[in-house]
Order: structure tokens, then C-alpha cells, then sequence
């Protein structure tokens, strides 16, 4: 049933997709070049890379995790409230034979679709630019959604309860950026004071980042696993939050 | 079709509906009617599975919707008071995706929303967004959406509330087809007109409650006279000459424009009105329509 209601996202997503693969390519080519490789020259001049690495392979898998997380939370608040208030899709699938559970399931399940896309072409940028190390790299592709999936969960959640979207941009200004910035993905998180590191540590953002970049430098290691189950834990909590808040507010 | 005993739905403390039966049969043209807050949409809602029973029973399709909704919205089409078109799409990628909730394969989703769009004559605009569409199309484009799965029952809430005459009576055309064919059809309005025009049987709610129940012709028989007759004097004549002609009738309503004289004999008596010596701006001798049973029995002006 809720492949149905992913299916109303996919038909949605074929009216613009050629400008969002296109996005999803130019992205990470800007990117890399810019601060990975012409940014990064500096950088490995001056302090023979980071961790071990060239700052461009450094970089790399710490942004895919922050785009999947500009991604995962863009998708689950927007959407989502147009879904409720604006374009009133979820009503309209709610009048179909689906289920409020199949409504939460097929928005998070194209999501992840879209990821998916996404990261592809991000991983195959990154491999033109030779900084996937290591055939772990292949599995930086469900690592990378699960990512996205661990914001879209609980912000879908969250944005169900929302009654105008100025609440987004506050989770932006305060969470999503700030996440972007000290979470691992452009310095590691070891530059930070103390205080700031425990914070860094317990934000999901730096368990994608670490996770990713272990996959596509191939420094797999048990504390991936952590990684993994936080990750999934999160994505699955923000779900089981989904169904409450989507039931509360789409059948009174 | 549907069955109802004591259906009660809450909002916290407030009651919308309020412990109200009724049976809708096969091919039947259903209306509730009332006004604003008198608890139509609540009980629409119930009956369309997308709003859970507070108390009381509810039988939909011989089925419990607490329990079956999906497989008794598999044979209904809902039309919400409120539209909830795809707007960035086309009418008929609107057609498809509806149909594909219902499982429906796409070259039959295909077929059928060929024939829809004949039927809400929208062939020619098949291929244009929905946004730019008059409110009327988008109306019609609803009403064919959930026809798509060729439902047993339709319901529709306010079906045209904010359109123009032209197009209500194009929707009214439409959906006296569709009961021609034999499809059920569950309405709530607070257009009069409507409810004549396309109601078999109607209930008049108030409060959250039926205050009347029938068809339209014993509605009129059994809550208003044979006759109206309608006066309009200068403004604020109203209050100082209602008193007198209070004898001349059965009952009188005064609205803020108009007195109304429920009568037997309207000719009699505007007659009497005149030998009085009053002198109306206008005057209207006419039948009773489901508009006098609704003042009577909600004593309230239509307008919101």
C-alpha cells in the first residue's frame, strides 16, 4: 500500500527531475574543486593533509553526508507541511483505500529514493575526482541514505505538528547549519574545545560523516557499527514519532 | 448502503454530531443540510472512513470502519469540501495518480479517465496544469478523480459552494447522470436549490442534530404552507407593520429585507395587506420551497 503513495512522489519528481539530477551533479563538482582540491592544495601544503589523507578525499564523504542531511531534512518539512496544508496530498491519499501508516511510509520510502539518486552521482564524482579509496565505497551508498533518513524521520515527525513553517527555518539557523559546520564535515571534530566535542559527538550529523568517510577511505572499523545503530535507531524512533504525530493530525 | 444508530462525533468537549440515525439505501440521492457547524462535514467525515466514530454505530457498505476502511474507500469517491488537486500537475496525471492509490492498472486508469474527463468536459484541457483552471474545472476535476475506481457511493461535501451559476448547474447536470446511472450519492449543501434539485430523501441538521427528515415535497407539506407571499416596505418599516398583518397568516417571518406571510392563499392575502393600507415597495406571491422549511426549522438566514 504505501508503494502507491511513494508512487504520487515519484510521478511528482518526473516534472523536475532533469534540473535535480543536474543539481546533484554540479554540487558536488563545485564543491570539490573548490574546497576540496583548490582549498585543499593550502592545506596539504601546510599541514600534509588531514588524518592521513589528501583534504580533498577528507572532504569529500564528510559533505555527501551533509548534503543527504540538507536532503532528508529539506524533503520532510516542506512536503510535509504542503502535504497537510497547501497541496492537501495526504487528504487526498487518506480518501484513497491507504492508511495514514502507508501515507508516513511512501513519503519516507521516496525520499530514500531520491537519496539514492542523489548519492549515486555524488559517489561517481567522487570517484572521477580518485578519492574513493576502497570497495567499502559501495556500501557509503545505503550508509549515506540512512543518514538522510535519520533527519527526514524525525523532522517529517516534527513537521506534523507545525502549524506555519517558520519553525523550518529556525531548525535551520540552529541545527542543520551549525550541524553542517562542526560536525565532522570539513575539520575534524578533535579541532573543537572540549565541551564543544561532546556536543559534536552526540549530534547525528558527525556519526554520517564518520560512517561515510570510513566507507570510502576504507577504514572500516567496529566503531562503525556504533555509527550504524545510531543512525538506524534514530531514523526508526523519528518513524514510530511520525505515526503518532501524522495520525494526531490527519484523522480527527 | 450506510446505516447509522446514535453516531456521535467529539471535538474535546465539543459535540458536532449528536447521537443522530439514519439508513441511505441502494441508488439513493442523500442530502444533509444545514447550516455552517450544524454538523454535516463531521458526519460526511464519518461516513467516509476518514474520521473515526466517537459513539454509536456506523455500518458503510455492510462493513465497520473502524475496522475495514481501506476496503470500503476501495468502493467510494470522496469529494472534500475543501480540493485537493495537484495543482503543479496535469488534469490527467491527476487522474492517474488517484487511480493508481486504488491499485488500479494503468491502461484501465487510462481508459476510465478518458471517459471522465468527456464527462466533466475536460477533454480539451487533458494536458494543462490544474493550477490556472476556473474553480468550476477544478470542482469537476474533483468530482471525476473520485469516480475513478467506478465507486458504488459517491460523497460529496459542498460540491459548489463558491461557483457561479453556470457552472453549478453544468455540476448539478452531471451529477443528476451519475444518479441516473445509478450511483449512490451522499451530498451535504446549504443550497436549498441543490438539495431540490438533486435529493431524493434530505435531513435537515441544526446543532448536530436532525430537526426534520424527508423528501423535499414532504418537507414543504409538512413544515410550510401552500403559499408565500413575500413584502418589502421602506427600511426600517419592517418591525412597526409585521404586528398588524401577523392575523393575515398562518405564520410570518421577518428577515431584515423582507416580511414573509405563510398562507393557504397568497392572492388572498396580499389583498388584505392592501385594503389594510400598507404600501409595499414589492410584493411576490410564490410557492413554498425547501428555503421556508429551513428558516423554520434552523431560524436562521442562510447566509454564514
Amino acid at each position: 500500500m504505501w508503494l502507491r503513495a511513494a508512487g504520487y512522489w515519484a510521478y511528482q519528481y518526473r516534472r523536475t527531475w532533469r534540473s535535480s539530477v543536474v543539481t546533484s551533479f554540479l554540487i558536488p563538482v563545485l564543491y570539490l574543486a573548490a574546497m576540496g582540491v583548490a582549498l585543499g592544495s593550502l592545506i596539504d601544503k601546510h599541514s600534509h593533509g588531514v588524518s592521513g589523507v589528501t583534504y580533498v578525499a577528507y572532504l569529500a564523504p564528510g559533505l555527501l553526508a551533509g548534503t543527504c542531511m540538507q536532503i532528508g531534512t529539506n524533503d520532510a518539512t516542506y512536503p510535509v507541511m504542503g502535504g497537510i496544508k497547501w497541496m492537501r496530498t495526504y487528504f487526498a491519499q487518506l480518501a484513497s483505500p491507504l492508511e495514514v501508516y502507508d501515507v508516513l511510509l511512501g513519503h519516507l520510502a521516496w525520499i530514500a529514493a531520491r537519496l539514492a539518486i542523489v548519492v549515486s552521482i555524488y559517489l561517481a564524482v567522487m570517484a572521477a575526482f580518485g578519492v574513493v579509496y576502497s570497495p567499502w565505497a559501495v556500501a557509503a551508498l545505503p550508509a549515506a541514505v540512512l543518514t538522510g533518513l535519520a533527519f527526514s524521520a524525525p523532522v517529517s515527525a516534527f513537521a506534523a505538528t507545525q502549524d506555519k513553517d517558520t519553525s523550518f527555518s529556525t531548525l535551520y539557523r540552529f541545527a542543520i547549519i551549525p550541524m553542517f559546520l562542526f560536525s565532522g564535515t570539513f575539520f575534524p571534530v578533535s579541532q573543537l574545545p572540549a565541551w564543544l566535542q561532546a556536543v559534536a559527538y552526540a549530534t547525528p550529523l558527525y556519526h554520517g560523516v564518520a560512517l561515510c568517510r570510513d566507507l570510502t577511505l576504507g577504514q572500516v572499523s567496529w566503531a562503525d557499527l556504533g555509527h550504524l545503530a545510531y543512525l538506524s535507531a534514530l531514523a526508526f524512533v523519528g518513524y514510530l514519532a511520525g505515526r503518532r504525530t501524522f495520525a494526531r493530525r490527519l484523522v480527527v | 448502503m450506510v446505516e447509522a444508530h446514535g453516531l456521535v462525533k467529539r471535538f474535546g468537549d465539543f459535540v458536532a454530531v449528536d447521537r443522530v440515525d439514519f439508513t441511505i439505501s441502494k441508488g439513493e440521492s442523500f442530502g444533509f443540510l444545514g447550516p455552517n457547524g450544524a454538523g454535516k462535514t463531521s458526519t460526511m467525515r464519518m461516513i467516509s472512513c476518514i474520521s473515526p466514530v466517537s459513539e454509536g454505530a456506523l455500518r458503510v457498505l455492510g462493513m465497520d470502519p473502524a475496522s475495514e476502511g481501506p476496503r470500503i474507500r476501495a468502493r467510494m469517491g470522496l469529494v472534500p469540501q475543501e480540493d485537493s488537486l495537484d495543482l503543479e500537475l496535469t488534469v490527467l496525471d491527476n487522474l492517474m495518480i488517484y487511480g493508481r492509490y486504488f491499485d488500479m492498472p494503468k491502461k484501465v486508469i487510462r481508459e476510465r479517465a478518458d471517459q471522465l474527463l468527456e464527462f466533466a468536459q475536460l477533454t480539451e484541457r487533458a494536458h494543462d496544469r490544474v493550477d490556472p483552471l476556473s474553480g468550476g474545472m477544478k470542482r469537476r476535476l474533483t468530482i471525476a478523480r473520485a469516480l475513478i475506481s467506478d465507486p458504488d457511493l459517491l460523497v460529496l461535501d459542498e460540491p459548489t459552494t463558491g461557483l457561479d451559476p453556470q457552472a453549478r448547474h453544468l455540476l448539478w447536470d452531471r451529477l443528476y447522470r451519475l444518479k441516473q446511472e445509478g450511483v449512490t450519492l451522499i451530498i451535504t449543501t446549504h443550497y436549498m436549490d441543490e438539495a431540490e434539485q438533486l435529493c431524493d430523501r434530505l435531513v435537515v441538521m441544526d446543532k448536530g442534530r436532525f430537526a426534520a427528515e424527508g423528501t423535499p415535497r414532504q418537507l414543504i407539506e409538512e413544515f410550510s404552507t401552500k403559499e408565500v407571499v413575500e413584502l418589502r416596505f421602506a427600511p426600517g418599516q419592517h418591525e412597526e407593520i409585521a404586528p398588524s398583518l401577523v392575523a393575515l397568516a398562518e405564520r410570518q417571518e421577518v428577515l431584515p429585507d423582507r416580511i414573509l406571510l405563510y398562507t393557504e392563499d397568497g392572492d388572498a392575502a396580499l389583498q388584505e395587506v392592501a385594503r389594510m393600507g400598507h404600501v409595499a415597495q414589492s410584493t411576490l406571491v410564490r410557492r413554498s420551497t425547501l428555503e421556508d422549511v429551513f428558516l423554520r426549522l434552523t431560524g436562521r438566514s442562510l447566509v454564514d
